[in-house]
């Protein structure tokens, strides 16, 4: 049977997993940017990301009760221990890949820390309360570049039209829920993502059509994200990123 | 649109307040196409450090300057007004809070 | 000073008339003749007057500028590669957080320097170009690899930290939108070099390997890091003009010995061994001798035989045509939105 207590971990570990991930391909656009004001603003979302990740992974750790560190459960976890979004891990693409993906997932994140405001888990509400300053801000960014795309060029709007097309059966993933959710649910810790679906429904649905952009149909959607399921693409993430803690096991940085 | 030629887009001057009450101060320049992108750009450049309340962004060419050749028949007339200042005046002695 | 040499009234209304609609060039330097012009120029400058983008200057003056701020511009932009290998790397989050924040840093400093550059009558895209098709440089350090993560370590305790030496002198250059660039970039720095002294610090008293790689960093870079100010007083062919218009406050040999001066100690701190057998302390001059650089390795590197020229330039010139539909969107969307407007 599992209890409130592993209920609550997994669920930090959800939050701050998606987080990390998303944060560290925001990263790889360090020095990539189309300008150099973009690049500046696209690091900013990662250092964000990476923020809210820690606080995160850090209350996970200390909810175990193990004496881990932020650090262990970044770097010392491997590909099926890992609760991120499907949508997170996606590669960065182009540039309007990347904004597609990101709008998508603010806007997720949007609703989702909004109501996430009110848990009855302190660490959780003060997380939101503070997260959802960030989270506003990149979500106004991303969207603003989905519509500049959209209503730009034939080119760029051809080209985010496919991004949203591609991104699309990873957007089911998002609104999953299992055990888990029923019981934060019931300890009024967590909230029910039907509800965040509907307020994601309509940021989404408003943005896209300033866009002159279509909504893909809902068809066949990919899921994993509760079992630790995954793209190949995590494993090289994970790679890249845990190199040295797992070379150099007892090293201190 | 054919017609554009691939560029960093227009020079938009920043200015910040830093605290409520103060004036806006120039903060320094940065490239945008539109004024959100503009607006944007100065939070990410200009605001990294808790440096601000408030921005204004305005395109670099809707400033109008005066010239360094303006600078003797704008500037130089107001140097011999001393009585704008309020030490040229002689207060009776003893006199307080004025 | 600046006084006008004629006071012809229909002069002055010519001027007026100029300066009004638009003919470029016209101010009161024009009553002058070109050697006037230099000297009321030069006594500005003697009098610590900082210059401005719409004062008159020297073409020469303008082009040393134009060399220097975008070479400085361009070297932050590079130089956001060489520690951009090492971000989704980082051993800690901490440490990725500190690193990414101070790769922005130079993104932002890019931008200033390319903002003060501009002032001077060429665009960013302009400056771009240059750097892109070789006829602009940035500084040789950034085409030296980062090999491990001790790289990091040196690069912001060396690197930054020479470039710190350079940057707090250039604060008091003359030109005044260069000298506001660099306050702004000297308060933003001071958490660099900081950073990267903690990392290779860290590992100097960590683990045998750890030890082992900070060594190898400071072996690799320290040499590297001395050849950042360019070479010998007595070979630089630009420091006349730069220094007697105070666009370079100190000499090349001035701050390199600076620098030297004040990393000595911070390597003996941390128990690292600079990789120079000459280096020693010279009691009559009260600085610290050193060896001689391989200037031909500094050549060589500058003239495009680093070990990473090509790599740095590819990886500018793929982000940048990777951007290229991007802001000819943005463009387009503008375009539409005036046009747009001007119909409401």
């Amino acid at each position: 049977m599992m209890t409130q207590q592993d209920a609550l971990i997994n669920y930090c570990l959800r939050l701050g997993d998606s987080s990390l991930i998303l944060g560290q391909r925001m990263a790889e656009w360090c020095s990539n940017g189309p300008t150099l004001e973009e690049d500046i603003a696209l690091t900013n979302v990662s250092l964000d990301l990476f923020g809210q990740a820690r606080t995160m992974l850090a209350y996970a750790a200390n909810l175990e009760g193990k004496g881990k560190t932020e650090d262990d459960l970044a770097y010392r976890r491997s590909e099926r221990e890992y609760y991120n979004t499907l949508l997170s891990e996606r590669p960065n693409g182009h540039f309007g890949d990347t904004i597609a993906r990101n709008f998508l997932h603010d806007a997720f994140l949007y609703h989702l820390y909004t109501a996430l405001k009110n848990s009855k888990d302190e660490t959780i509400a003060a997380h939101a309360a503070k997260s959802i300053k960030e989270i506003a801000y990149h979500l106004r960014h991303t969207g603003e570049w989905v519509v500049r795309l959209g209503d730009g060029t034939e080119e760029s709007h051809q080209k985010i039209q496919q991004s949203f097309d591609d991104l699309w059966m990873f957007t089911g993933d998002l609104f999953e829920m299992n055990e888990v959710d029923e019981l934060l649910i019931k300890a009024g810790i967590a909230v029910d993502l039907n509800e965040v679906k509907k307020n994601w429904d309509s940021t989404v649905n408003e943005v896209l059509q300033r866009a002159t952009l279509q909504r893909p149909k809902d068809d066949y959607m990919q899921t994993g994200r509760l079992q630790g399921m995954h793209s190949e693409y995590l494993g090289h993430l994970l790679t890249d990123m845990q190199y040295l803690q797992r070379a150099y096991p007892d090293a201190t940085w | 649109m054919d017609n554009i030629k691939d560029n960093q887009g227009d020079v938009w001057e920043v200015f910040v307040q830093s605290k409520p009450g103060l004036p806006h101060k120039h903060a320094g320049s940065l490239h945008a196409t539109d004024k959100e992108m503009a607006l944007q750009n100065a939070r990410d450049l200009y605001t990294r450090r808790n440096e601000g309340t408030c921005i204004w962004v305005v395109p670099s060419n809707f400033i109008v300057s005066s010239l360094p050749e303006d600078s003797e028949s704008f500037f130089d007339p107001s140097d011999d007004k001393i009585y704008r200042h309020p030490t040229h005046y002689v207060m009776p002695e003893g006199a307080k809070h004025i | 000073m600046l006084k006008k040499s004629s006071t012809d009234k229909n002069q002055l209304f010519v001027d007026y008339f100029f300066v009004k609609f638009g003919q470029p060039n016209k101010n009161i330097y024009n009553n002058m003749d070109e050697q006037q012009k230099l000297d009321a120029f030069q006594a500005k400058i003697d009098a610590e007057i900082k210059i401005e983008p719409k004062d008159w200057m020297p073409e020469e003056y303008r082009k040393h500028l134009q060399r220097q701020i975008s070479q400085h511009a361009h070297s932050e932009v590079i130089g956001m590669q060489p520690e951009g290998n090492w971000v989704l790397r980082a051993p800690t989050l901490r440490a990725k957080v500190v690193l990414l924040a101070k790769i922005q840093d130079e993104a932002g400093h890019g931008q200033y320097l390319y903002a003060a550059g501009e002032t001077l009558g060429k665009s960013r895209d302009e400056f771009i170009e240059e750097l892109q098709t070789e006829k602009a440089k940035y500084s040789s350090i950034f085409n030296y690899p980062t090999l491990t993560w001790a790289d990091m370590g040196a690069v912001g305790w060396l690197v930054d930290g020479a470039a710190i030496v350079n940057q707090v002198s250039l604060q008091r250059t003359s030109y005044g939108p260069y000298a506001r660039a660099m306050v702004r970039i000297c308060k933003e720095e001071s958490f660099h070099q900081r950073q990267g002294y903690e990392i290779i610090a860290h590992m100097a008293k960590g683990t045998p390997e750890q030890k082992a790689m900070a060594q190898d960093a400071l072996n690799r870079l320290w040499w590297p890091s001395l050849m950042m100010f360019g070479p010998h007083d007595a070979d630089s062919p630009n420091l006349g003009n730069g220094v007697k218009w105070k666009i370079k406050r100190e000499t090349n040999d001035e701050l390199r010995q600076k620098f030297i001066d004040k990393t000595v100690h911070q390597a003996e701190v941390i128990g690292l061994t600079i990789p120079d057998p000459d280096l020693k302390w010279n009691e009559e001059t009260g600085h610290y001798d050193y060896g001689k650089i391989d200037w031909d390795e500094f050549w060589n590197v500058v003239k495009g035989n680093g070990p990473c020229n090509k790599q740095r330039l590819e990886h500018h010139k793929r982000a940048h045509n990777n951007g290229k539909w991007v802001r000819e969107a943005a463009l387009a969307y503008a375009q539409k939105q005036k046009a747009k407007q001007m119909v409401a």
